[in-house]
């Protein structure tokens, strides 16, 4: 194999498994470490900066940073149950703890205006997180931003859609408070419903950030019967949040096995319903629900039920009694592609009183008339440029959900961070392509023989659990938040879990004189001197076996015996015993910055702020 | 060194060997030598090769003298029995608890001070008599826990960290254990963990007194250029004798591949096979005095040969010798362990 380039910094960005999973990219093991030394300020906005929404993304973020985190394999077969490091609910601790004046700080952190930046004005579409990102990065540089949406707070889906038994409100008000601060004017209760008239109003650049808000509806026999007994689901969410919806029937059938029908159940749980089943055409594995959402649901008394695809809706006279379902099972054709077919098994009947359809949400643009010019694909999805999120109309760009159909919030912010960079640069007759460096060092850990800047001793705990409120208190009351947070003590044990990956292990073969010493003291086997040999070959050649082709081989140049140092990175515990054991200093422990570079900023910037915040 | 101790997570791939331990499992605490020492690389051989061998942590003992050598078994098998001795008076403690005990695999851990200066009347003895047992020395030229003066093992000429130059001739262990009689003899290097590992195993599984010298660069006060000890002034002048592969008796013995002429195989006692590769033709490792010949041959050229030298799988040991029972004393019942006074009167007139 060639010799690691470890000046790449993408070389090391990729060993930070968490930060690398997460779309935006936050710098995880850094806010950890910051929560672990009481800086809860500086965690939360090191999170701002990246995420802009660390106490809503505390609650309801995706996680893509945890099925990745080494820890979970880390603990593989050394426990009962492999898991990550509460990454997600660690967040929620910086927030839950970041004093009420922290605004004051986050300006300090923020690039300052561009002379002449107030001449343009941007408008975005919607007020959720793809939106307010747009407006966090822009308007600090001087741009009037103005955002629009047809409810009259900011939010957009975070607001309406997602229950308050999981995101309080106070969260949302506050953080797209700090947002709306920055000089953001928002205009409530005003629907865009054209387009033309919105470029007819002179705006320099319009972001749409309007999400994918039509819920997508079961066109099966029975759906036009009894419309006030059968619901989207979404709608039904909003409506419950805007208080037109106060009960529903005892018994509940939830169609589909997303997040959403999730928040469905749950919901359909709080306002009466007392048999709540979820009900999903595939199985359970395979849902698209998060498997915590899960897992809530079903320690709240709901039943999840599988391998059903709906057939029809049920009325006697007049009112709905149930509904029919054909069992499914799964087949795979010959190129592995999986089709769903019925089992042959008879129909199966649920009664109910009210059914919830959360069968996916769809994208829809009637708003944006086709004789402007903008070029849609056969989906009827805006024709994007993926890295600029600019579309064929060159001022007009998108983000979040309105890009390229449902994700989540995480991506919707990182979508946001992207058009803004696009629109700074349009705005500036820069190249609306280029992309501003990324942030990246490399500096010493080393404070003394054995001592790091940072703690290594490993600990062994098992994840901790978040504590919940009482379920009688929960299940009476929508709007008590289930989850209660870490508290303190619990949130430093936790955080002690966090593995330190952006601490990398940085070998220098010139001053090794080979005598083995952080070969027999890893803990994980991780490092071999070996004969070079092809990735495959030296994959097995290895102290331990280097079975994940996901995670890199750090390969030194030969050392002076001819052989090569092979470090796998899978399951490295950044534990720094091979730098202890070293004799020479061929193995130190450098702690990795990388950070994104956002619009207006780039090299020379720096996101520390001038003096420092009290913790 | 490093004040923490080993985390406990290992790879997720670790294997259980055939007695239900993991290569983990035969650690000791966390070493508190300098970081680089060589014997921390010797200690993780004698882990790597009772991991393979399959041996119960319980059935071993672990004795040792004083000296950075004499430190190390507190830093493996944490699970066995060990005796730090007084200084140079291992092999006697040894001798004394192998009498006792024959059921159990000793190992004498010593250092180039404990063994050649101090303690080297005992050192010639315990070989002499073909005490079963592996006796290691973890040989660095030098007296590191005092801040290292020459030992005893140290080259003639060879000099020192601030320069000075060793006039005095060196003892020879490995001419010595030859000399002595040993059954098994064999030289090693911390840097080469390949050939120890090996080295050791077949010393475990011999029966007799299986003496290894292994050179053990002292990193702190013996790696410097004009050494004779160091990391690199023994790779450059490392005269490997011969890679040996250890087989168990367990393992059906294959066909080899290999031309004639360049493997030997020597069977031990026990059934297990020592499979040595790249032998000169003209070394025989079933003659003694060949090995003495071609280790001064060696030691002329300025070489240093390691790798098997001289093994006698058939040798008897010191139980051997002296007819002792079958099995461990404390196995026996009184009436064997004390045959009364009749039995008493029968040996004393076997003596007139």
């Amino acid at each position: 194999m060639q010799p690691t380039d470890v000046r790449n910094p993408q070389y090391f960005h990729k060993v930070v498994d968490c930060q690398w999973a997460c779309p935006a990219h936050t710098r995880v093991p850094e806010y950890i470490r910051l929560i672990a030394a009481g800086r809860f300020d500086d965690a939360y906005l090191l999170n701002w900066d990246s995420n802009v929404f660390p106490g809503i993304l505390g609650r309801t973020c995706d996680r893509p940073c945890e099925p990745a985190c080494r820890r979970g394999r880390v603990e593989e077969n050394n426990g009962e149950k492999p898991e990550p490091v509460a990454i997600c609910r660690l967040k929620r601790v910086a927030a839950d703890n970041r004093s009420n004046d922290i605004d004051k700080c986050m300006r300090e952190r923020l690039p300052g205006q561009i002379p002449g930046a107030e001449n343009f004005r941007v408008a975005c579409v919607g007020a959720g997180p793809a939106s307010l990102t747009v407006a966090r990065d822009l308007a600090p540089l001087g741009y009037r931003v103005t955002v629009f949406d047809a409810d009259p707070k900011g939010g957009g889906f975070m607001r309406t859609q997602v229950p308050r038994f999981r995101l309080p409100e106070h969260v949302i008000d506050e953080e797209v408070g700090y947002v709306l601060d920055l000089g953001v004017e928002l205009v409530g209760n005003r629907r865009i419903d054209s387009l033309r008239k919105l470029l007819e109003e002179n705006y320099d650049a319009v972001f749409i950030g309007c999400g994918a808000p039509r819920g997508r509806d079961l066109q099966i026999p029975g759906r036009g019967e009894n419309a006030d007994r059968i619901h989207v689901g979404i709608e039904w969410l909003a409506s419950v949040y805007f208080g037109h919806v106060k009960r529903v029937g005892q018994r509940v059938l939830v169609l589909g096995g997303g997040n959403t029908a999730m928040d469905c159940c749950r919901s359909a749980r709080r306002l009466g319903g007392d048999d709540v089943k979820v009900i999903v055409r595939s199985g359970y594995e395979e849902m698209k629900a998060s498997p915590w959402e899960k897992e809530d649901a079903e320690h709240e008394g709901v039943e999840i039920l599988n391998w059903l695809n709906p057939k029809s809706f049920v009325h006697e006279n007049g009112k709905l009694t149930g509904m029919w379902f054909t069992p499914m099972r799964e087949e795979r054709d010959a190129k592995g592609k999986r089709k769903l077919l019925p089992t042959g098994e008879p129909d199966r009947f649920f009664a109910c009183d009210e059914v919830l359809i959360a069968v996916g949400q769809e994208n829809a643009f009637p708003w944006i008339e086709r004789d402007l010019g903008m070029a849609f694909d056969e989906w009827g999805m805006p024709k994007l440029d993926k890295l600029t999120m600019q579309s064929s109309l060159p001022k007009v760009f998108f983000g979040g959900d309105a890009a390229f159909g449902p994700k989540n919030i995480i991506w919707a912010v990182e979508h946001g961070h992207q058009a803004a960079v696009s629109i700074h640069n349009f705005l500036q007759d820069e190249d609306v392509r280029k992309r501003p460096p990324p942030l990246s060092n490399l500096v010493s850990q080393k404070m003394g023989i054995h001592e790091w800047t940072y703690d290594n001793d490993i600990s062994p705990d098992e994840r901790y659990v978040v504590p919940w409120a009482p379920k009688e208190k929960t299940l009476a009351d929508i709007k008590q938040e289930v989850e209660l947070g870490f508290d303190l003590s619990t949130a430093c044990k936790e955080a002690e879990r966090c593995l330190n990956c952006d601490v990398q292990t940085v070998f220098s073969k010139d001053v090794c004189i080979e005598c083995d010493a952080c070969v027999d003291v890893c803990p994980m086997d991780c490092i071999t001197f070996t004969a070079n040999g092809d990735e495959a070959d030296l994959r097995e050649r290895l102290t331990a076996p280097a079975q994940n082709p996901q995670q890199d081989l750090y390969v030194s140049d030969p050392v002076k015996t001819g052989r090569v140092m092979v470090k796998d990175e899978d399951v490295c515990l950044h534990c720094g015993l091979c730098a202890e054991r070293c004799p020479t200093g061929a193995w130190d422990m450098q702690r990795f910055l990388f950070a994104e570079s956002y619009a207006g900023r780039g090299e020379g910037y720096s996101a520390r702020p001038a003096k420092k915040v009290a913790a | 060194m490093t004040y923490l101790p080993k985390p406990k997570l290992h790879h997720p791939s670790l294997q259980k060997n055939r007695v239900g331990f993991t290569r983990r499992d035969y650690e000791g605490a966390i070493s508190t030598l300098c970081a680089g020492c060589g014997h921390d690389s010797i200690s993780a051989a004698i882990i790597q090769a009772c991991w393979e061998l399959d041996i119960e942590p319980h059935r071993v003992a672990k004795l040792s003298g004083i000296g950075c050598s004499s430190k190390t078994p507190t830093y493996f098998l944490g699970q066995s029995h060990g005796f730090n001795t007084v200084h140079g008076r291992m092999p006697s403690v040894l001798t004394g608890a192998n009498l006792a005990n024959r059921e159990l695999l000793y190992l004498g851990v010593s250092g180039d001070g404990d063994s050649a200066s101090i303690g080297i009347g005992q050192f010639v003895h315990a070989i002499r008599r073909g005490v079963d047992m592996v006796y290691i020395v973890e040989n660095n030229g030098v007296y590191g826990l005092t801040k290292g003066q020459f030992s005893a093992t140290a080259d003639q000429g060879s000099k020192s960290k601030k320069g000075a130059v060793n006039t005095d001739a060196p003892v020879d262990m490995v001419g010595m254990a030859l000399q002595l009689g040993a059954s098994f003899v064999a030289r090693g290097f911390s840097g080469d963990k390949q050939q120890l590992v090996p080295i050791l195993k077949a010393a475990m599984t011999h029966t007799g007194a299986a003496f290894v010298d292994v050179i053990s660069p002292c990193v702190a006060f013996n790696n410097h250029p004009g050494s004779t000890k160091s990391y690199d002034y023994v790779r450059e002048h490392n005269h490997a004798l011969c890679r040996m592969d250890f087989i168990p008796p367990r393992v059906e013995i294959t066909v080899d591949s290999h031309p004639p002429g360049e493997v030997r195989e020597v069977r031990q006692h026990d059934g297990s096979m020592l499979r040595l590769r790249k032998l000169p033709d003209s070394h025989d490792t079933g003659d003694r005095v060949a090995a003495m010949n071609y280790l001064h041959e060696c030691q002329a050229r300025g070489e240093i040969v390691t790798g098997l030298l001289y093994v006698d799988p058939e040798a008897p040991d010191l139980h051997a010798h002296l007819d002792t029972a079958p099995v461990a004393f404390n196995r026996l019942a009184e009436p064997e362990l004390c045959p009364g006074a009749a039995a008493l009167a029968r040996i004393n007139a076997g003596l007139r």
